[in-house]
């Protein structure tokens, strides 16, 4: 958080401060952009190929997404060990509904999410309102779903579901126009959003300064904002020399900008971070801190059931071992995304960048040819390394 | 008698952010005699209590302490206990989970290379439960015994560790009658056999009945030493020496304009929400006027603040009976929420746990309680918000470099004034305020004054709960005295005085 310097008083705060002040963030995004360079060089270009970037996104689609949820249950201060079983037994019903009882696909989905809702309510009723630590009542959900997900699929495989369904993981948006090689759909987006980006970011900070509110240096703004559109334009291009964009970037788009304004802007977002500062005075607010904490897992379940619903689509088959420790790569990006063990504390931006920071590991070393013995030892020491980070940030400030 | 002195506490000066706790005070202590420490709370006991036993280590104070004619620089707890000065805190330091005997040794184990003798340790359990009366196995569980049981543990545990001066924290505090009597006959015994101790306590008749010397302490300055064996010291010559400082212009002036009965409990009775069968409010009846500002006096631990949260949305408590009027009618105030939305507020005694998110800023720390005012179908407008924010921020004149300062970095006074804004936005028209200056400077004390005062002459009505009579007395149009959970006495502030409030809350005490 910010510490109170001479700057915060002044009308514009010089650049070096500003930049020890908001460390964290501006960190974790070098850290990411570092590590994509690091592994763009020593795989001689294998990552940012267009085929690569597509496979990183899809990867990494539903990694993401629960982190969106699990980062508002972090903030109230609590964790859910479940969502890898989650994502099995949501997977396991969607194949028993959609292969053995040929349901359609839409209504399989429809169900699959209030299932997932469903699951998460029964969590955050014994969390929120028996005040079991969470811990403990999802470990128990994490043995309980896993073993349902056996049961159901019988100990066996089912699949193939059919090709609508799988269009959620594995299909692009439609080629509108011919533009030969370049996807035209996706090359419009890639300007169109970086576009509308710096518009929004451009009004805010006139709004801001027309009423007396201190603003980030302009040069500083620039830059920033030079950078964002830059790396997006060249992302957003190389994705449409290949396929276009896939179906689920645009969904991971648009669910990344509805939890960011939830977080940001609404009475919820606001709620749940006083809820995880200090949960008894945000009570004697008059806040239903019980109820807050049931929505959070409510919200988590139905964001593990989608991320169920993703990697059942992408593998084309439900399989007993979906989604065996995902729980802890979502968590770890969370953490890695500058969230607080104690609550009251975390980004979604944070916990996005630091889901991708855990995806660029993955796939880097995938294409290194290194093992997966190799690859957790790395995303371990990532993870201390980037909780150290905050702790020596915490001390000297 | 002898007249060796024992321990000499010379020009201690204890100054805390924003506050000076102690000035230059210096304290004696004979030989075997019980010294008691009196004084309101905040006048500096307990935390003069803690310069000596080493819970502020050397350094952290000015001033000398001499302990058997030497010049003493204790460092830590470890330290004093080594020369034996003990200290036992109001709230006991047992753990609930483990045996007595296991209690006693924690830390001091009766053990070679890590491994513990329980057969030695058992025995000298039993030994030092003997000796302080107390007829249990030393294998029952801290849990499964009474209060007063467990303050003779703390007692045998002291007396483990060799102790040559006792210090007890209200040590009966918690304690009922007979367990009181038994803990200071035990003290008497302790005394003959050459043990010397500092007792603190508000209990008056407990002072006077055991008491060998008295030191009063007034806002963090010796009074006087009374010797009682030179002299019959009364109490009512106590709680001179205690209030006896002049109410001058430390309060606001203001002229009251009283209205119509606004908020009103009816019979409230509240139990304890662990031990099932003890009231914490009894049979509670109780209102307040338009433009009034109605004071609730008494001890700590008198029931106040626990009558106070059980009212708002019974955030304390169980088994909650009794009516809540407003405005004549009857209100809902079972939840928190509720109490609100009837124009119900309270601000907590206990700013850091209970009424700030302390890693939250200024600003969200002040809409907290009214988002409805700054949000429209849940989006917060963040420009009526900051608005709001800062406004509150000049009325309360909260010092702080921006409402987007985390009021972790702000002093006492100025987050107890973000609390204050906090409920002020709220709008409420009976606004409880639960020992609103406790910690924070006299400045800042008169800043919340005023507060209060322009907050009555809006016409809202205003609960004050305070341990400083004083305060009370400066503030106040009505007073109400607490002990034990109920309402001993009323009086309309022209015929209140300390002494007369001290009076009714001993004579309460008397009759039970």
């Amino acid at each position: 958080m910010n510490t109170p310097t001479e700057a915060s008083q002044t009308a514009a705060p010089s650049l070096a401060v500003f930049l020890r002040q908001n460390m964290r963030e501006y960190g974790i995004l070098i850290a990411l952009v570092v590590i994509m360079v690091f592994f763009q060089i020593i795989t001689g270009g294998v990552l940012f190929r267009p085929v690569n970037l597509t496979n990183l996104v899809l990867q990494n689609s539903f990694v993401v997404i629960m982190a969106l949820g699990m980062l508002l249950v972090i903030v109230a201060g609590h964790i859910d060990l479940s969502v890898g079983s989650i994502v099995a037994i949501i997977g396991a019903v969607a194949a028993v509904m959609m292969v053995n009882y040929k349901i359609d696909p839409w209504t399989t989905s429809l169900v699959c999410l209030i299932l997932g809702g469903v699951i998460g309510a029964a969590q955050g009723y014994w969390v929120a309102y028996h005040h079991i630590p969470a811990f403990i009542v999802t470990l128990a959900g994490m043995l309980i779903f896993r073993g349902l997900t056996l049961w159901l699929l019988g100990g066996m495989n089912i699949g193939p579901f059919p090709s609508e369904f799988q269009k959620l993981s594995t299909g692009f948006l439609p080629d509108l126009f011919n533009m030969g090689s370049l996807h035209s759909t996706s090359i419009i987006l890639t300007v169109a959003i970086p576009a509308l980006l710096v518009f929004l970011s451009w009004r805010s900070r006139k709004l801001n300064e027309s009423h007396g509110i201190e603003v980030e240096p302009f040069a500083f703004f620039l830059a920033q904002n030079a950078v964002l559109v830059a790396v997006m334009l060249y992302l957003g291009y190389q994705l449409s020399t290949y396929k276009g964009f896939p179906n689920i970037l645009v969904i991971m788009g648009v669910l990344i900008a509805f939890y960011t304004f939830v977080t940001t802007r609404t009475t919820i977002g606001r709620r749940v971070y006083a809820l995880g500062g200090n949960e008894k005075a945000t009570r004697l607010s008059g806040i239903n801190t019980e109820r807050l904490s049931f929505y959070t897992f409510i919200n988590m379940g139905v964001l593990a059931g989608f991320a169920g619903l993703i990697v059942a689509a992408r593998l084309n088959s439900s399989t007993p071992k979906a989604g065996n420790g995902f729980e802890l790569d979502v968590i770890a990006a969370c953490f890695i995304g500058g969230a607080s063990t104690t609550g009251g504390v975390g980004k979604i931006t944070g916990a996005v960048v630091g889901a991708f920071i855990m995806g660029v590991l993955n796939n880097g070393m995938s294409i290194m040819g290194l093992g997966i013995d190799f690859q957790q030892m790395v995303k371990g020491l990532v993870l201390l390394a980037a909780v150290v980070f905050d702790l020596y940030n915490k001390q000297k400030s | 008698m002898s007249t060796n002195v024992i321990l000499e506490m010379r020009n201690i000066t204890k100054t805390f952010p924003g506050v000076m706790a102690l000035r230059d005070v210096s304290f004696s202590v004979e030989e075997g005699e019980i010294h008691a420490l009196c004084g309101e709370n905040g006048a500096g006991k307990s935390t003069l209590m803690k310069v000596l036993s080493g819970v502020y280590p050397h350094g952290t104070y000015d001033g000398e302490i001499h302990y058997n004619g030497e010049l003493k620089t204790f460092g830590s707890i470890r330290d004093t206990e080594e020369e034996g000065i003990i200290i036992i805190h109001q709230e006991l330091a047992l753990i609930p989970m483990l045996s007595i005997a296991e209690n006693i040794f924690l830390g001091n184990e009766v053990a070679k290379g890590g491994v513990i003798n329980w057969a030695e340790a058992t025995r000298r359990t039993s030994e030092l439960l003997a000796k302080v009366g107390l007829k249990e196995n030393p294998s029952t569980l801290i849990t499964h015994i009474g209060v007063g049981k467990q303050q003779l543990v703390e007692i045998a545990k002291a007396l483990s560790k060799k102790v040559k001066l006792l210090i007890l924290d209200e040590p009966t505090a918690s304690l009922n009658e007979s367990d009181s009597n038994a803990l200071l006959d035990l003290l008497l015994e302790f005394k003959k056999q050459g043990l010397t101790s500092i007792i603190i306590s508000h209990k008056l008749n407990e002072i006077s009945r055991v008491a060998d010397k008295i030191t009063v302490l007034r806002d963090g300055a010796t009074v006087e030493t009374l010797d009682c064996h030179a002299e019959k010291i009364s109490e009512a010559r106590i709680i001179r020496g205690m209030v006896g400082r002049e109410l001058s212009d430390r309060f606001p002036k203001r002229v009251p304009h009283i209205g119509e009965t606004i908020f009103e409990v009816r019979n409230w009775t509240a139990y304890h929400p662990l031990h099932a069968d003890r009231k914490i409010s009894n049979a509670i009846n109780l209102n307040v006027k338009r433009g009034e500002v109605v004071g609730i006096a008494g001890l700590m631990g008198a029931g106040r603040t626990e009558f106070a949260m059980s009212v708002f949305g019974r955030a304390y408590g169980r088994k909650i009976s009794g009516e809540v009027l407003i405005n004549g009618k009857p209100a809902d105030v079972s939840t928190v929420e509720r109490a609100i939305r009837s124009g119900l507020a309270y601000v907590t005694e206990d700013r850091k746990q209970l009424g700030l998110v302390l890693i939250n800023n200024v600003m969200h720390n002040t809409t907290l309680a009214n988002h409805k005012a700054v949000s429209k179908n849940f989006v917060i407008d963040e420009h009526v918000e900051r608005k709001a924010a800062n406004e509150y921020r000049q009325k309360l004149r909260i010092r702080t470099p921006s409402i987007y300062q985390d009021v972790v970095n702000l002093s006492g006074g100025n987050q107890q004034k973000v609390v204050l804004a906090k409920w002020l936005f709220a709008n409420p028209d009976v606004l409880i305020l639960d020992e609103p200056t406790r910690g924070i400077d006299v400045g800042a004390k008169y800043e919340i004054y005023t507060i209060v005062n322009d907050l009555v002459a809006a016409g809202k009505a205003v609960i004050f709960i305070s341990s400083e009579m004083p305060e009370l007395l400066g503030t106040c149009d009505r007073i109400y005295v607490m002990n034990e959970g109920a309402v001993v006495a009323e009086m309309p502030v022209a015929e209140a005085s300390q002494e007369n409030i001290m009076g009714a809350i001993m004579r309460s005490g008397e009759k039970v």
